[in-house]
């Protein structure tokens, strides 16, 4: 069973081929990495999966679906949630409320005009998991974007999570963390893996790629050049010179 | 004389406040100054005036004025926004120009160009307190403002309906991405400031138990000022800018003559936005607007 799948999707801006050609697919409960250079196209993946840009041609398949041409919000209420590379915070709501705002909203109009523990213990549950999921429960009323740097991270990881993903894209979420810290949301992520959620990252960090993903797929210049396991991956001469090859030299 | 000054500003700057309110929520989501909010607030006069004359009681008019200005609203943004959604910012602001001429156009062949006298009993009852006189209708007018601000800041602060329109106010892109409803969201926008200018209106009849087809000019310019000198990107920049221009305009009447009013009020505007652009309390708005 495939969650995502994209097949022959190009996007170009102004002439440079941003993404071309590119098919892949994350099957359900895998962890799926894409690797590359700076520059390689992996953040538009991205933006072309949620709909934030259009594919010029090719195909996203979204849980049998065709959603190629759908808008954001429907892809984000479709099973989809993302973190953005650099932070991407509400400057007025503090933790607590960023685990509500990404919500699925209540259809009947007047219950989004009560405050949340009455009118959706659902939403509420939802976000108190999240909360300790993160270990967040000490910053619960704090403004979010005056935490540190890599407790907004998992802010940020906790809101997608409220979502009630089926997939969720990460756009490097380690940039910028230590070892250790790296270490702690690789336990994480298994366990949501564990629970069955399927993710695709994009990542620089190789150490924390090669051991999280289940399966990885290598761009270059917009193109993919390699896929496979980590093994295959860090074995492959081409990935080797386009990429592992330049990183140590 | 100074303290009953005080009391008859704040009452002038309530109404401002509530209209500043209005404009505000919809350039915050929007970043489009709907102009024709200040037709919006008269057209709530004059249905509130109908209902006061056919002797109803307040809270009817309220209602009714309340409601026919949300319904204003809605068509405004239906037919005078929606349609121009991707053009430039200044396009849907000159459609709701065209709105508000419109509106305007009908109030007064509707009710006339001539101003409408509320009748005199109304509200006309006062008491003291020590110096002060304050008027009935200077309570009423005052308490209803606190309870639309607070229900507004309540809406704003505590919902989801009001999580979802800061986060569209702070980042429209971001909020998509995070699955709000940029459209239902607009919908909340237009018509809470419709339903804020409609009361307001029918406050601005009882303040000067009178009401014109032209006030909504006078009162939705001041109002734009009340929201800039606020801070455009605080909503609750208006509720200290409100109360600030009322008291200085009454102040001016009282101790200068009316002649220089609007003298003062928009020189206070110029000189603040000299001094503290981003408005009283204005933020910096480094990273609104940033592309994902």
């Amino acid at each position: 069973m495939t969650v995502l799948s994209l097949s022959n999707v190009s996007k170009s801006f102004g002439g440079i081929r941003a993404l071309s050609d590119v098919s892949l697919s994350v099957p359900e409960g895998r962890i799926v990495g894409v690797i590359g250079p700076n520059g390689a196209g992996k953040t538009t993946l991205f933006n072309v999966i949620t709909g934030a840009y259009r594919a010029a041609s090719g195909e996203v398949v979204l849980g049998g679906e065709t959603i190629t041409q759908w808008p954001s919000w429907r892809i984000m209420r479709s099973g989809v949630a993302r973190t953005f590379q650099n932070i991407r915070l509400f400057a007025s709501m503090t933790v607590w409320e960023h685990l509500l705002v990404a919500q699925p909203r209540q259809n009947a109009l007047w219950r989004n005009a009560l405050p949340v523990s009455w009118a959706d213990a659902e939403a509420r549950t939802r976000a108190e998991d999240a909360l300790t999921f993160f270990g967040l429960e000490q910053y619960r009323d704090v403004i979010a974007r005056t935490l540190p740097y890599g407790i907004q991270r998992k802010v940020e990881m906790a809101r997608a999570l409220t979502a009630k993903p089926k997939l969720l894209l990460l756009d490097e979420p380690v940039a910028g963390m230590n070892a250790e810290e790296a270490a702690d949301l690789r336990t994480l992520f298994r366990r949501l893996n564990e629970r069955g959620l399927s993710i695709l990252l994009i990542e620089h960090d190789m150490p924390f790629v090669m051991t999280l993903c289940h399966q990885l797929y290598v761009l270059d210049f917009g193109a993919l050049i390699a896929e496979g396991t980590p093994d295959e991956v860090r074995t492959n001469p081409l990935v080797l010179d386009a990429y592992l090859g330049t990183e140590a030299a | 004389m100074l303290l009953q000054q005080l009391v008859n500003g704040l009452t002038l700057g309530a109404v401002y406040t509530l209209v500043a309110l209005s404009f505000s929520l919809v350039m915050g989501i929007l970043s489009v100054l709907n102009i024709a909010i200040g037709e919006l607030f008269m057209l709530g006069g004059f249905i509130g005036f109908a209902v006061i004359a056919s002797n109803l009681p307040l809270p009817v008019a309220l209602v009714f004025a309340m409601a026919g200005a949300a319904i204003a609203s809605f068509i405004i943004q239906k037919v005078a926004y929606e349609p121009l959604r991707d053009a430039p910012l200044i396009t849907p602001m000159l459609s709701t120009l065209g709105f508000s001429i419109i509106l305007q156009n009908i109030v007064t062949n509707v009710w006339g160009s001539d101003p409408l006298q509320l009748p005199a009993e109304l509200f006309d009852a006062d008491f003291t307190v020590g110096p002060v006189r304050i008027g009935v209708m200077q309570v009423v007018v005052v308490g209803v403002t606190v309870v639309l601000v607070g229900a507004v800041a309540y809406l704003v602060q505590r919902t989801s309906a009001g999580r979802a329109l800061r986060a569209i106010a702070e980042n429209r892109d971001v909020a998509r991405m995070l699955g709000v409803s940029v459209s239902r969201t607009t919908f909340l926008a237009f018509a809470i400031s419709g339903l804020l200018a409609g009361a307001a209106g029918v406050l601005i009849s009882l303040h000067y138990a009178a009401i014109t087809p032209y006030i909504g000019v006078d009162i939705g310019l001041k109002a734009i000022a009340v929201m800039v000198i606020g801070g455009t990107t605080r909503v609750w920049g208006a509720l200290l800018a409100g109360p600030l221009i009322g008291v200085a305009e009454v102040m001016t009447i009282a101790y200068g003559g009316s002649q220089i009013r609007d003298f003062i009020v928009y020189g206070l505007m110029i000189l603040i936005l000299l001094l503290r652009p981003q408005g009283l309390l204005g933020g910096a708005r480094s990273d609104v607007g940033q592309r994902v």
